[in-house]
């Protein structure tokens, strides 16, 4: 009798599907999974070990890197932590920025899962279509930043600068070969006409329709239901035990949210809902996601509001902490010294330590700090959400098929830049 | 005298070889030429649906981009992996193109225009389509790889599946039409739109269109290629030229069961305003073209929108599904035939 093996095949690191570098080592009967083994680190970049090594404000660009399709929300939690331990709290009218962008973060991240989780289920039309509506965010952050993906746009005591009065336009192309009429010209920038807060709230009347055509793709198609329907099923009491967060929770049931259980900036002053799905499938949890960029159009519009009326500063004007400005340096001696300390040396934060979490788009992002009085952190620890997320990978396929595999990371919304970190 | 003889026999057989030849020669380079702008079209179409504009560099409007495309392949390297059996994975191409376009030979262009206008032609292509597999095996085993390996498992238990349902549904049209050939079977739809299979056979019709989907290992019904899963599934070791002949064979396929679904269920190269309009209602190769690219349109409009199925499934939509339906139909229709109702048995 020859000895009867299970084969093992090695998924990734280079595979379509593996959402970067994961590698998974599948333990296989036929095309049944019976263990899978997910192998990390190959992106490890050591972020912390980074931070600890240079004055706080430095490490605001390396939390953009860390889960690079929600940007934002990873700066807002390390500079969140920062303002704890510094004990100062930003204008009201930068916490506004921060959640219209932590929630433009949020469709960026969703629609961006919505895309490859089709892809890898094998829609591709969508994952097109999501990257037409991803531009226009991408471009918001462009205005605001510079920067279409890593911004650095959340600094401790409030945001970089304040939303631009005109947005961006497009130029016609440089390239003389390149052919675009004055009329298509026009056309792409029709909604640009005002500043970015116009932008947005175009952005915002349109996007509901779009979230709609999404779903006619997937919704109701027999084909996605059969692939997602009772897919990688985790009852509550596993969820909670596994340490999931965000939609892979709720999307078992739980309408646990950080922004409505420990409201941060002006979360407490908005009016959403929390999506929980009933049977923590992936059909459920695809369903969650797809209501939570509803939500969180709803959420942008009232920021919108609420800053077309209300001017103000959109930083402190503790310059120990922030800079001065380059016109006050120039004529204010005490405005020079300030600006010479806070590039060279930093601020020194008091002693103590401190857990800032924020409600990013994968689940809870956190940042617990310590300091030990210096103007470096003493220790910087980053909880990522999808890196338990991954965790439960084998309780989840288990069982399930090669195809579903694939399902269960699109559902996961893994991204290796915070898993490895 | 009979040195004569046989030699005038054999000039006599040379001649005819070579007119054969050539005969095969028109109906295979306009495949390939067709094959080669499926592939710019389906870039363009399924670019298109996805807000895209698809090629356009090579070439006026991309016109030209096929060729580039295969230029390029053909002047890689064919590697073969070290573990692979080398003369299995370097025949299965072969045998995978080889059915594809053979299958040609029965297929009537227009009135009595095939290359071998054979009483069985139904049972040959019959035949020849499940063929095709065996290229896919080979190459997956040959490869030596797991993922090829489990790609041309898939591919096995799926071709064996919708061969059935494909059998049964070409029943269905064997029933109506009492005869096997294929020329025989469009001339059986003559007299009009609502002579057309597509009717009385419209389940099976559709059954046998979803087939063969299946059977080119198209999406959705893509999985023994299954991108996202494994990676290229049975081609994933292929490169350069035997890649391009994999390629070739899927898209000769495709073309070949859109001509195959026009014969047996739309009356081919009938006019669908026959005895109507005077000179739309003549028959002729255009209207076979027309509706072959409709099929194929469909092929592409297919890929731009569905999720992939899963193995699994594709085998319970076979199995629990198709072989019942066409089962059901074919009993109907046996009732239907006795009772001799319609313009059609």
């Amino acid at each position: 009798m020859p000895d009867l093996r299970n084969f093992t095949l090695n998924f990734g690191p280079q595979h379509p599907a593996a959402h970067g570098v994961l590698r998974l080592v599948l333990e296989m009967e036929g095309e049944v999974v019976r263990r899978a083994d997910p192998h990390i680190g190959l992106l490890h970049r050591g972020t912390e070990k980074l931070a600890e090594s240079k004055p706080f404000n430095h490490s605001i660009g390396y939390m953009d890197r860390l889960d690079y399709v929600s940007m934002m929300c990873n700066e807002h939690a390390y500079v969140l932590a920062i303002e704890r331990l510094l004990g100062i709290v930003p204008p009201i009218r930068a916490q506004y920025i921060r959640v219209m962008f932590d929630e433009i973060t949020r469709i960026l991240n969703h629609l961006l899962w919505l895309g490859s989780h089709g892809l890898d289920i094998g829609a591709m039309t969508l994952f097109l279509y999501c990257f037409r509506e991803r531009e226009d965010l991408m471009d918001c952050y462009e205005a605001v930043s510079g920067a279409r993906m890593h911004a650095t746009y959340y600094r401790p005591g409030g945001v970089y600068r304040d939303l631009p009065q005109r947005m961006p336009q497009y130029q016609p192309p440089a390239d003389p070969k390149v052919h675009r009429s004055t009329r298509e010209l026009e056309r792409m920038n029709a909604n640009r006409q005002g500043s970015l807060l116009d932008f947005i709230e175009d952005f915002c009347n349109r996007f509901p329709a779009l979230v709609d055509e999404y779903e006619t793709l997937l919704t109701d198609n027999r084909i996605w239901k059969q692939r997602t329907v009772g897919i990688a099923v985790v009852p509550p009491e596993r969820a909670l035990a596994l340490g999931f967060t965000g939609p892979m929770l709720r999307g078992s049931g739980i309408p646990w949210d950080l922004r409505r259980k420990q409201p941060y900036e002006v979360y407490d002053q908005m009016e959403f809902d929390i999506p929980v799905g009933t049977e923590g499938d992936c059909y459920d949890r695809y369903l969650v996601r797809v209501e939570e960029m509803r939500q969180s159009n709803r959420i942008i519009k009232q920021c919108v509001d609420w800053l077309k009326a209300n001017p103000g500063p959109v930083m402190l004007a503790d310059h120990k902490v922030t800079p001065p400005g380059r016109e006050a340096v120039k004529q204010d001696m005490e405005a020079l010294i300030h600006s010479f300390k806070l590039f060279s040396e930093g601020y020194s934060v008091p002693e103590g330590e401190t857990y800032a979490a924020v409600e990013a788009p994968k689940g809870e992002f956190g940042i617990y700090l310590i300091s030990d009085g210096a103007n470096k952190p003493f220790r910087v620890k980053i909880r990522p959400p999808a890196f338990v997320h991954l965790a439960a990978m084998d309780e989840m396929v288990r069982g399930h098929m090669l195809a579903d595999v694939v399902a269960v990371m699109g559902t996961m919304d893994i991204v290796f830049g915070e898993v490895d970190r | 005298m009979t040195m004569a003889l046989s030699g005038q026999y054999m000039t006599n057989g040379l001649l005819a070889a070579g007119v054969l030849l050539l005969k095969v020669l028109a109906v295979i380079m306009p495949i390939t030429v067709v094959v080669a702008y499926l592939t710019y079209v389906e870039r363009k179409v399924i670019g298109y649906m996805q807000r895209r504009i698809g090629p356009h560099r090579v070439g006026y409007r991309g016109l030209l981009q096929p060729f580039a495309d295969v230029f390029k392949l053909l002047l890689k390297e064919v590697l073969v992996p070290a573990s692979a059996n080398r003369f299995l994975f370097l025949t299965a191409p072969f045998l995978a193109l080889v059915p594809a376009l053979a299958t040609w030979a029965v297929v009537p262009f227009w009135r009595g225009a095939a290359l071998a206008n054979v009483d069985a032609g139904l049972l040959y292509v019959l035949a020849m389509t499940s063929m095709t597999v065996y290229g896919i095996i080979l190459a997956g085993w040959s490869s030596n790889s797991k993922y090829a390996l489990l790609g041309a498992m898939r591919s096995a238990a799926q071709m064996v599946a919708y061969e059935i349902a494909m059998g049964f549904a070409l029943v269905g049209v064997i029933m109506a039409s009492n005869s096997l050939n294929l020329d025989r079977i469009v001339v059986a739809q003559a007299g009009g739109l609502h002579h057309w299979y597509i009717w009385p056979l419209l389940p099976l019709a559709v059954v046998y269109f979803i087939c063969g989907v299946a059977e080119t290992n198209r999406a959705p019904f893509d999985v023994a290629e299954g991108e996202s899963e494994i990676v290229a599934g049975f081609h994933v070791e292929y490169s350069g030229a035997g890649f391009a002949l994999f390629f070739l064979a899927e898209y000769a396929n495709m073309i070949l069961i859109s001509a195959l679904v026009s014969i047996f269920f739309v009356g081919g190269w009938l006019s669908p305003f026959e005895g109507l309009v005077p000179i739309l209602g003549k028959p002729g190769l255009h209207w076979l073209a027309l509706k072959m690219a409709f099929f194929l349109f469909c092929f592409l409009w297919f890929r731009a929108t569905f999720p992939r199925y899963r193995y699994d499934q594709i085998m319970r939509l076979g199995w629990k599904v198709f072989i019942p339906l066409t089962l059901l139909w074919i009993g109907l229709e046996c009732v239907w035939k006795a009772v001799g109702f319609g313009p059609w048995f």
